[in-house]
């Protein structure tokens, strides 16, 4: 084993293999490998960040269901309520309707009968005249006779 | 391996073989004026110091080749987004040494990073050519050549002057940066005044100039001495005959955790030391 002149050369290659090394090679993969941290971390970031999005957007959604749930029962409820009264209040107009329907058809039947109570009134003082000419034999005069016969008339 | 080897050298001995195996292919001044590779290893003893081993210097170059290419290819494709195969492999060995060096280095400098992933990274690949059977590659040198008896080592680490290169380079940044923090008089004062205060100025000498020059031990040394010893038990193996392949198989396995573990280590050690230079209280 004898030193010589390799040691020299050796020691020559080494410097310059690290400068290469140095200039050429460690800054780019550090910075790689720098940049790769930084994104990952970011993306842990991001990911946390959106999860607290999602719970909160959860949170909002559970929130607005609980609202519109209650809403609509008491929209339901309303509607109900709405629905009982004008059934009720159609129920009273039918009432009242049916309660007029019959007082109008009272006032007519009552009308008609007076009518007819009037009619058949003038038709029996008629019939009562022509049966007392009948009997009298004669005409009896009407001007002299109205007033017993409207008489006899008011008494049917 | 080693069978067909031998078949084709019969002549050769079992320590020849290996002796042969721990030979480098060293170019330099031959002792007669000329230049040219080294035919024994006496020869290249004799070459000094100013001759290069050609074979552990090239393929430490290639690995590191391979190393800064794979990650320059996988940088041209790489995004932010979702990491594909190749990314992802190569992401999960800079965190790895990213992670070290924030655990580890607490002062502020750009360079400690490169620095441990280019260390941890080509080491390794030069000790993962330790797992490739210790023949293949010098028998392919030796065809390329149409040299039988070329010289040639496969893995780098098993070359003093390489694990004592990357000790120098680390050794000399520690050095600057030390300086550099600490100005040179509290870098020089640290040998000086510690522990025991400035009376005791030669015992402070005495105990912290070895411990500073013991990392420069402990890093070349250690990563030489561990492929080292793994590379000659890796070429005993292969003289066993048929009995190497189940014995291989289960060196190569510990050495899978040696590769690593030395890698490891050697880019632990140099983020450590980086961090003493850079700590202003002793």
């Amino acid at each position: 084993m004898n030193l010589n002149a390799t040691i020299i050369g050796q020691l020559i290659a080494f410097a310059v293999f690290v400068t290469f090394c140095m200039k050429y090679v460690w800054p780019p993969i550090t910075a790689i490998l720098e940049e790769r941290q930084k994104k990952i971390a970011d993306g842990l970031e991001a990911a946390e960040r959106a999860q607290r999005d999602l719970n909160l957007a959860q949170n909002k959604a559970a929130d607005e269901l609980r609202a519109a749930k209650q809403q609509g029962a008491e929209l339901i409820e309303q509607a109900n309520k709405r629905a009982n009264q004008i059934i009720d209040e159609a129920k009273d107009k039918a009432r009242l309707e049916g309660q007029r329907l019959i007082t109008a058809a009272q006032a007519e039947i009552e009308m008609e009968t007076q009518r007819a109570r009037e009619a058949l009134r003038a038709q029996v003082a008629a019939i009562a005249v022509a049966g007392a000419e009948k009997i009298l034999g004669h005409a009896i005069d009407q001007a002299a006779n109205e007033e017993l016969m409207n008489k006899l008339a008011a008494e049917l | 391996m080693a069978n067909s080897h031998e078949v084709v050298e019969t002549a050769q001995t079992a320590s020849e073989y290996v002796q042969h195996h721990l030979g480098f292919l060293t170019y330099g001044k031959h002792a007669d004026g000329t230049w040219g590779f080294a035919h024994s290893t006496e020869e290249a003893a004799e070459m000094g110091f100013w001759a290069i081993n050609v074979d552990s210097m090239m393929i430490s170059l290639l690995l590191g080749v391979l190393f800064l290419g794979l990650f320059r290819f996988c940088i041209s494709k790489a995004t932010s987004g979702k990491p594909g195969g190749l990314q992802n492999f190569i992401e999960i060995i800079v965190e790895m040494v990213q992670t070290n060096v924030k655990n580890t280095f607490f002062g502020k400098n750009d360079l400690v990073g490169p620095l441990a992933l280019t260390i941890f990274c080509w080491i390794f690949l030069m000790n993962t050519m330790d797992l490739i059977p210790v023949d293949i590659i010098p028998m392919f040198a030796q065809w390329v050549a149409g040299d039988p008896h070329l010289y040639f080592k496969a893995v780098p680490t098993t070359d003093l002057n390489i694990t004592a290169g990357f000790a120098i380079g680390v050794f000399i940044l520690i050095i600057y940066y030390s300086i550099k923090v600490k100005g040179l008089g509290g870098f020089l004062g640290e040998f000086a005044f510690h522990p025991f205060g400035k009376w005791a100025l030669p015992l402070n000498l005495l105990l912290e100039l070895p411990g500073f020059f013991a990392k420069f031990v402990s890093l070349a040394l250690r990563l030489y001495g561990n492929f080292f010893a793994g590379e000659v038990i890796f070429l005993v193996i292969g003289l066993v005959g048929y009995w190497q392949l189940p014995m291989h198989f289960g060196w190569s396995v510990f050495h899978i955790l040696v590769v690593t573990l030395q890698a490891y280590l050697f880019m632990m050690l140099t983020i450590v030391y980086m961090n003493q230079a850079h700590q202003t209280t002793h």
